[in-house]
């Protein structure tokens, strides 16, 4: 099968490949571009571990080809924090406990991001909604909740 | 899991996509939020040769009203739906739908289009579609016809469509004064399909029903429109013996098999409490008082 030279602005960074058409977003990701923070985790669009925002949108990379990210941009985890320093999303799951094994804690860091910035001061019941595709098989979703409040109330970068 | 190999197309205008269409007849499928169509090529389920990438066309993201109609397009996603506010205020139903599609993740890729032309009778939109008496408007090289919906569903996964048709407008009738509507639905959990789901579209004038649409969601291979139970409530005034009685009929028009979501007789009478539910709301909401 033919191949197909891509560029994906990835955290602020053009970043090219030669992909086929079948990659996986998140196979490009993770494979061809080293950048094992997304994970994946059912691998069935059903977990969210694989979040990444494309053009600002959470959406599932599991679920979405590479060469649908051509010349758009895509976020990850990665780009969370700048120079060393903890985005508020990050800090917030520190110094909530917002995780235990850490699986979903990208995905959820991810989703958290778009939400804070399409909602900056959400309920409780906004960030279980805004959360609910995201599972988390650990934590009982306390701390992370508590997590996202903390983010909520710092100001953002 | 990865899909089989495939070429890959992203047209950038409708005509240079029904060509490919055309050239590549049932080799050839549409890809538009991918939510359904991705999971079933990773699992193989589906193995297109070529895959036409319709997200890259323009001018096919839009909600608005025009012509007596909601006018929907083919791009736009279940999340653009639910942010809406001209859907939440005048088509109530089908913001209950958009919300309860998958979850919030799968809701900023999926399209309303997509989840009509993929034809799952687990799906969503079908039933709230023939509740709404929608049309749906197919694009393909001899230009743009429309299909009603009721004549839109086939069977499973198959409609009307032809293999290069791409459906590019959905078609709500503007509702009447007096009008309300709801979709209520049973799931294990954020994300499943309904164990059973009921849409309601009702319109009222001096205490009685004038119009009524109702639509069943995955209790049957297809999308069912109850048409004995609305028939029940034209004409009668919109009391809860009505209700009831028309519940009790829409529960005997459900054709459901036992899966993991339940056996029969418990997606029936979810269907019959379901519908009497949906109803009230729809009353209260064509009251204004919701
Ligand atoms: C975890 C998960 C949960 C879900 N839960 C629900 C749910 O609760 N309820 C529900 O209703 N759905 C649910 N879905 C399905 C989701 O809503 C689908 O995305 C939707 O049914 C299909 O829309 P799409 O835009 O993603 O279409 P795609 O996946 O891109 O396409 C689906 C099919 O339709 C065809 N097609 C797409 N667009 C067009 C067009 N414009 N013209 C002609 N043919 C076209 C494609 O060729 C393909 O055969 C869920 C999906 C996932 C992954
Ligand atoms: S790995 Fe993508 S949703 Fe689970
Ligand atoms: S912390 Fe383990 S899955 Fe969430």
């Amino acid at each position: 099968m033919t191949t197909r030279k891509i560029t994906v602005n990835v955290n602020g960074t053009p970043r090219e490949g030669e992909v086929e058409p079948r990659l996986l977003l998140v196979h490009f990701l993770r494979e061809d571009l080293s950048m094992t923070g997304t994970h994946i985790g059912c691998d069935t669009t059903s977990c969210g571990a694989c979040t990444v925002l494309l053009d600002g949108k959470a959406i599932k990379s599991c679920t979405a080809f590479a060469v649908q990210a051509d010349g758009r941009e895509v976020m990850t985890v990665e780009g969370l924090e700048k120079d060393g320093k903890l985005d508020r999303i990050q800090e917030g799951f520190h110094q909530e406990h917002g995780l235990q094994c850490g699986f979903c804690t990208p995905g959820m860091m991810m989703t958290t991001y778009a939400l804070l910035k399409n909602n900056p001061s959400p309920s409780e019941h906004d960030i279980r909604w805004g959360i609910s595709g995201n599972l988390c098989r650990c934590t009982g979703y306390v701390n992370i909740v508590k997590a996202i409040q903390y983010a909520a109330q710092k100001p953002a970068e | 899991m990865i899909p089989a190999s495939f070429d890959y197309s992203s047209p950038k205008t409708l005509s240079e996509a029904i060509s490919l269409l055309q050239q590549h007849g049932a080799d050839a499928k549409i890809l538009s939020g991918g939510q359904s169509l991705i999971p079933l090529m990773k699992l193989r389920m589906a193995a297109p040769k070529h895959v036409v990438d319709i997200n890259g066309i323009d001018g096919l993201a839009y909600i608005k009203e025009s012509g007596g109609f909601l006018t929907i397009g083919a791009l736009t996603r279940e999340a653009d739906v639910d942010a809406s506010q001209l859907v939440h205020d005048r088509y109530p139903l089908l913001a209950d739908t958009a919300g309860v599609i998958g979850d919030p993740l799968v809701r900023n890729l999926a399209t309303v289009a997509g989840n009509l032309a993929h034809a799952d009778p687990a799906n969503d939109h079908p039933a709230t579609m023939l509740a709404l008496g929608a049309s749906v408007v197919a694009t393909g090289p001899k230009g743009a016809r429309t299909i009603a919906i009721s004549d839109f569903f086939t069977g499973i996964f198959t409609t009307t469509l032809a293999p290069d048709e791409i459906l590019t407008e959905i078609r709500v009738p503007m509702p009447q004064a007096g009008s309300g509507g709801a979709y209520l639905k049973v799931e294990r959990k954020v994300g499943d399909f309904a164990a059973a789901a009921v849409a309601v579209q009702i319109t009222l004038d001096g205490g009685s029903f004038t119009s009524a649409g109702i639509g069943l969601t995955n209790v049957g291979p297809m999308p069912i429109k109850a048409t004995r139970a609305e028939k029940a409530l034209v004409g009668k005034p919109a009391v809860e013996s009505t209700i009831v009685e028309a519940a009790r009929i829409a529960a005997e028009e459900a054709d459901p098999a036992e899966d993991l979501r339940g056996s029969v007789d418990y997606k029936r009478s979810l269907v019959r409490v379901l519908t009497a539910r949906a109803l009230r709301l729809a009353i209260t909401r064509a009251k204004g008082e919701h």
